[in-house]
């Protein structure tokens, strides 16, 4: 069977790849773009390391297929600093000690990223309940937790 | 973000929050951990797992699979030396390589579903796949045991023709599953129980748990035509795999190299080797890299959790709350292969307290599962927590507050172990006091909501570090360790370094570098690469130290004995209008025309680790209609010694305090009937997340380690151990049941509300 | 002479004698000196023990010093994040 042909925005940039059918969009990302920000914890979408957004919809890209996102908008972990600067919730997970091992880290970012977008001001809770989808084992949370929180209200001073 | 350096000795960085030197490369995806490796050329590997708990391999037939366009090698047992049953010194460890070689690659017998039987590697993962269900095994499929107690029935299906029991007389000749009984004691047992005025005896059981690593095992390995390999792969020590592969390939220690990737989590679970060995076999034989990566359903399958066991305790008490005897028996089961760790949860069993008369005795039992591998303070949380809930009981049953009746016991400076020594400082009173002062203890709770408390102990080790400092042209500082860095070592260690050669934080550019370029490193795990490798640093530093006073006493003609290096500079101990004093910045310009390079190695056996002992406090809430329990607010109190940064040390304590909350009220393996495990993903094999937890609150208790030159004790065990004890008893000031059965998940808890209170499930 | 204490299985390769009185100045000679005693111990003390001189644990420590009066429990190694047994 031949692959497929697909063309797609990845952070910002027009890319072209060819895939097959079975292959998962984070495979594409981190075989064919060299992308290997995103990571792979489970293939079956419960631990959020291989989270992206596509067409700024936050998703699991090892349950979306490469051969779907032609002409779509993806943003990866790549994407999330501009040039030199941090975006602040990445420049807030350093300052609060948000990470330690690290492998959950850009699932978390571009998780929170997606929360703040919908909601600048979310409470605990909310935000407890919108990144249950991604697991870390090193943390507790804790400081993820307080990290976004942290974030959340320097975004809003703008 | 840092500081410039101000010329003043002391500390500037450690103890202080500063940003990880890695961390820029974390957040934004630049890391590069095991599977983020490639090589061109490279082949992808897969492995052929055995489809039955336990089973003797007839026959392998691999030609079609080798008959396969794409496929470039293929290995069996055929392709592994066997090894005699001895316990071997590989690379400063112990092993027993009969075992080792046969949990990388089955032999006579597939002892778990799981079991690697063999292995392919491909042009693509596609035709790996393909290749693996062309080969054909024959099996004869055996009966399989799984529950420990069943395991050390005398009619269980037994794994090991050649496993007597060692530790029991007389000398047993016939096989077991019953690998070693292990014993101390202290006292007279049965004198001090007849000294007891109140006596509880409990039996508790609980289930294999994993480590939960997010980051499945990956690794990538290269063998050239003249025998010599490297290898990148993630794990918790890179010299420990330089030294299995050597063994189980029969190659030179010295022709291996091995990279540490990032790691993404251990816990213990990325001490031993699964992949390298089969990478580095299928690399030899294709000729060409090849890059293995475990699924998630093979992590759990195929690697090791930690022990299910069962476990009695029996303590007795005066009735003015002084605990007079400890007794226990500890059943752990060990996976396929010997090697549980009862031993250290024999020791750890009382050690938080002073007691006269105590015996405990261990059980190591073989059973048709995953060999278990470490899992943070291993054997320790199982003890532990049967202890911890027994002495809660005794708690009640003299009407004595629970943390009062832990201080009135508690171990401390000059207290005997019952495992030997005496204790040298220890920090369980003044966690058990931080405690009892927080708001959270004094917080009135409602119906359905406990209070937990419960204490725990870890020894920490030490062991041999290299860790490098190197001075460049421009005075800017390379530092080189030797262990990788789960959570923050690097930040840690530069901080340690910058304070030693008194410079800026910033200045010093901390790596962790591969077994080719520093001496013997053992591995990240025992609470000892913070310990260890400070200790290490400040080896090396002093080695810079004295070399630099010693070329300024040439250059200023002046005796070394002259010269001090203080506050970042090297200059006369009285000063002189003669002699202006030289920073390390200037020094390193000239280091060519005074000798050449200047650096320091610290190379240690690190002794003198200290016990991190831990009281945790936890509210929860239970729902009667539906067994769930909510955490409402959880407290850690633990001993770091010297905390060198507060962050990282806060961290290990909330994230050990969540998994043993996972451990405590969800996680387990769960087998079927037919020997195989039905819960392998993280769908079903239920780690908590973010909104299963409030924030955990950490409070770093300081009582400094007297043989560390900051007082440092290791920390990241402990933190899991005394979880599961808080959280049972805060689950018995709730419901007023005691559950001695791990997890107390809620259909368990369900079925228990209903036992005791009924259908209706009504108040208390 | 250094006062000696055996802890846990390792009993059971002296048939059961746990405590020792031994001029030992190192604990290279310790372990020599029990060698000599009990042969069967030989190759546990070599790999898989843990010696705690006057109450602070040493691990794989051969050269550290005994003193005449000195306390010593010879324990099974302690192994943190891997796991090893003694035999």
């Amino acid at each position: 069977m031949a692959k497929h042909h697909v063309e797609a925005i990845v952070n910002g940039d027009p890319v072209e790849f060819l895939c097959e059918t079975e292959e998962t969009l984070l495979d594409v990302l981190r075989d064919t773009l060299h992308l290997t920000g995103s990571k792979e914890g489970c293939s079956s979408g419960d631990c959020g390391a291989c989270s992206v957004t596509l067409d700024g919809r936050l998703v699991c890209s090892c349950l979306v297929l490469g051969c779907e996102v032609g002409g779509r908008t993806i943003e990866t972990i790549e994407g999330m600093a501009k040039g030199e600067t941090l975006h602040p919730l990445q420049q807030r997970f350093l300052e609060h000690a948000a990470l330690q091992c690290g492998i959950c880290t850009p699932g978390f970012l571009v998780a929170s990223k997606a929360l703040l977008e919908r909601n600048p001001n979310p409470t605990e809770t909310e935000i407890r309940y919108w990144l249950a989808g991604n697991l870390c084992r090193c943390t507790g949370y804790d400081k993820i937790i307080t990290a976004v929180q942290d974030a959340a209200g320097a975004m809003r001073k703008g | 973000m840092t500081m410039a350096g101000n010329g003043t000795n002391g500390q500037q960085y450690v103890g202080t929050r500063t940003i990880r030197p890695d961390g820029a490369d974390k957040v934004t995806g630049r890391a590069r951990f095991g599977a983020d490796y490639n090589l061109a050329g490279q082949l992808i590997g897969k492995v052929l797992r055995s489809p039955h708990p336990h089973a003797r391999i007839v026959s392998i037939d691999t030609s079609k699979a080798e008959a396969l366009p794409g496929v470039k090698a293929v290995i069996t047992r055929d392709d592994f030396a066997d090894m005699p049953s001895e316990f071997i010194p590989a690379g400063e460890m112990m092993m027993n390589y009969k075992d080792v070689t046969r949990n990388v690659m089955a032999r006579e017998k597939a002892l778990y579903e799981g079991h690697a039987v063999a292995a392919v590697a491909a042009t693509s993962a596609v035709i790996a796949k393909k290749a693996l269900k062309l080969i054909d095994v024959t099996y004869d499929v055996l009966p399989h045991v799984i529950d420990v107690v069943e395991a050390m029935q005398p009619g269980a299906p037994i794994l090991h023709d050649d496993l007597f029991t060692v530790g029991v007389e007389p000398k047993p000749d016939r096989p077991s599953n019953v690998a070693k009984r292990v014993e101390i004691s202290q006292g007279d047992i049965d004198a001090g129980f007849k000294r007891a005025d109140v006596i509880v005896e409990r039996e508790f059981k609980t289930a294999p748990v994993h480590q939960g690593y997010i980051e499945p095992h990956a690794v990538l390995a290269t063998v050239s035509e003249d025998g010599s390999a490297e290898v990148w792969v993630s794990t918790q020590g890179h010299y420990i795999v330089r030294a299995h592969c050597a063994r189980l390939l029969g190659m030179d220690i010295g022709k291996i190299r091995v990279n540490a990737a990032e790691i993404g989590g251990g816990f213990g679970g990325k001490t031993v080797v699964y992949l390298e060995p089969l990478a580095l076999a299928l690399s030899r034989k294709a000729k060409r890299p090849v890059k293995m990566v475990m699924s998630r359903e093979e992590v759990f399958k195929a690697s090791g959790p930690t022990s299910g066991a069962v476990v009695k305790v029996k303590m007795g008490a005066t009735k003015d709350g002084k605990f007079v005897a400890g007794w226990a028996e500890l059943k752990y089961q060990a996976g396929a292969f010997q090697g549980s760790p009862v031993q250290p949860g024999v020791m750890c069993a009382y050690a938080p307290y002073e007691i006269e008369h105590v015996k405990v005795v261990g059980y190591d039992v073989v059973s048709n599962r995953p060999k278990v591998a470490a899992y943070r303070a291993p054997g320790a949380p199982i003890s532990e927590y049967a202890v911890e809930s027994v002495v809660d009981e005794i708690a009640k049953k003299l009407g004595i507050d629970p943390i009062q009746l832990r201080m009135m016991n508690a171990a401390h400076e000059g207290t005997k172990a019952a495992y030997g020594p005496k204790f040298g400082p220890l920090g369980l009173e003044e966690t058990l006091n931080s405690i009892k002062k927080t708001e959270h203890w004094n917080t009135p709770l409602r119906k359905w909501q406990g209070r937990g408390v419960a204490s725990g102990f870890w020894f920490n080790i030490g062991g041999e570090t290299c860790v490098s400092l190197t001075v460049n042209e421009d005075g800017t500082v390379s530092l080189m360790a030797g262990t990788p860095d789960i959570g923050g070592l690097r930040a840690s260690l530069a901080a340690v370094a910058a304070d030693e050669l008194g410079i800026p934080y910033d200045k010093v550019r901390p790596i962790i570098g591969d077994t080719g370029s520093l001496g013997f490193n053992f591995l990240t795990g025992g609470s000892r690469s913070a310990f260890s490798g400070s200790m290490a640093i400040v080896e090396a530093a002093k080695q810079i130290k004295s070399e630099l006073c010693a070329r300024a006493a040439k250059l200023w003609e002046m005796k070394p004995d002259e010269i001090e290096y203080a506050g970042g500079h090297v200059k006369p101990k009285v000063a002189s209008e003669k002699v202006t004093p030289m920073s390390l910045v200037d020094f390193a310009k000239v280091a060519g025309k005074t000798g050449g390079p200047i650096g320091g190695v610290g190379r240690i056996n690190a002794q003198g680790a200290g016990p991190s002992l831990g009281t945790h406090l936890v509210d929860l809430e239970v729902d009667p209609e539906t067994g769930r329990v909510t955490i409402l607010r959880y407290t850690v109190a633990q001993d770091a010694g010297k905390a060198l940064h507060p962050a990282y040390v806060e961290g290990q304590f909330q994230g050990g305090a969540v998994q043993g909350i996972g451990w405590a009220l969800n996680e387990e393996y769960i087998y079927g009937a037919d020997g195989k495990l039905q819960n392998a993903g993280f769908l079903d094999y239920r780690m908590p997340v973010a909104s299963d937890v409030p924030k955990i609150d950490a409070i770093v208790v300081e009582v400094a380690n007297p043989r560390h030159p900051y007082g440092v004790r290791g920390v990241g065990e402990t933190p899991i151990v005394p979880p599961l004890g808080a959280i049972a008893n805060a689950m018995e000031n709730a419901t007023g049941i005691r559950f001695t059965e791990l997890p107390m998940s809620p259909p368990k808890v369900l079925k228990a509300l209903k036992e005791k209170y009924g259908a209706g499930g009504a108040g208390r | 002479m250094a006062r000696v204490v055996l802890v846990g299985n390792l009993t059971q390769l002296t048939g059961g004698v746990a405590e020792f009185d031994l001029s030992a100045t190192s604990v290279r000679q310790l372990f020599r000196q029990l060698a000599d005693l009990h042969p069967e111990i030989a190759p546990h003390l070599e790999e898989g023990v843990a010696v705690a001189i006057d109450g602070q644990i040493y691990q794989d420590a051969l050269l550290e010093p005994i003193g005449a009066d000195s306390e010593v429990f010879i324990l099974p190694q302690i192994a943190g994040g891997s796991l090893e047994d003694v035999p």
